[in-house]
């Protein structure tokens, strides 16, 4: 389990950097990194799955955040309210802790799942659908109206980001500053 | 008990990460880093000591699978991830070019 652990350590570190570099280039590789990272602890932890789709979905990310990145690297302020601003951020990540503290005590313990529905998953998986991955007969067979109802925001978020990019239609911007009542 | 506070102090990264920057794009990666963690929380809870990943085979008995059902849960919650992403971007670049910056400070006027 040492591995994990070294994995995760990697992370936070990726995460910091990626928080705390000034160039957002940087910034966005950092995040990159702890994104492969992400995926080598799924594949650790016996999810291939997840991490074959974390790896494809990781890259995408990247080539999208670095199409918004590239070439607009600008200074930003830093000055201005900078004490109350980390005050009430600390504040509110202790009182985070805190609570989630107090739940971690009412999980199961790290490597004993209760397994209580996934049971049933794994008996009868291969009888009730022929699918030897349950992974996969869990999201295309037992859940599939959850997967359906997933894909439809899928489908939202794609049409949002087509309402959002596209051009046509737009008017000029000489034109919309005479006529500014759309 | 360990691993699930390291996975919290990555999460609290992106917190921070999302309520103490100015810059949208910075706010962006706060809110990746955050999903990440919460993904690598469910598949951490589904873990099982010593067990397999939850493919049957026909030759052997494989014993002692890990939970395959926040698996298959995180499994879309990544695609949705990288949908919500694009969106966010998009909004970004487009505040972009009306403004010129993505320091949130100095958007200002939110007419429409």
């Amino acid at each position: 389990m040492i591995e994990l652990y070294v994995l995760l350590v990697f992370m936070i570190i990726g995460a910091i950097i990626a928080i705390e570099m000034k160039d957002l280039l940087s910034a966005v590789i950092a995040v990159g990194a702890v994104g492969l990272g992400l995926s080598i602890v799924f594949l650790v932890l016996k999810a291939p799955d997840v991490a074959i789709t974390q790896l494809v979905v990781e890259m995408l990310c990247l080539i999208i955040l670095l199409r918004a990145t590239l070439k607009k690297d600008l200074p930003f302020s830093t000055t201005g309210r900078w004490l109350l601003n980390t005050l009430i951020t600390a504040g509110f990540i202790v009182v985070f802790l805190f609570v989630a503290i107090r739940a971690f005590k009412d999980l199961p313990e790290f490597g004993y799942p209760i397994m209580r529905v996934a049971n049933i998953y794994l008996k009868e998986g291969l009888v009730k659908t022929g699918a030897s991955n349950i992974v996969s007969s869990v999201i295309l067979d037992f859940r599939a109206y959850d997967t359906l109802g997933e894909t439809t925001v899928l489908f939202t978020a794609v049409i949002g980001v087509m309402a959002i990019v596209r051009r046509i239609g737009r008017k000029k911007k000489d034109e919309v500053v005479e006529e500014d009542d759309e | 008990m360990i691993i699930y506070l390291l996975c919290l102090m990555l999460f609290c990264c992106g917190l921070y990460c999302i309520l103490r920057k100015r810059n949208i794009i910075k706010i962006i990666l706060g809110i990746i880093i955050a999903e990440y963690a919460v993904n690598l929380f469910f598949i951490l809870v589904a873990y099982r000591m010593e067990g397999r990943s939850p493919i049957l085979s026909s030759e052997v008995e494989i014993v002692n699978m890990v939970d395959p059902l926040p698996q298959a849960l995180v499994l879309t919650s990544i695609v949705i991830g990288l949908a919500t992403t694009a969106l966010l971007v998009a909004l970004a670049m487009r505040i972009y070019e009306k403004y010129g910056t993505f320091d949130i400070t100095k958007i200002k006027e939110l007419k429409g």
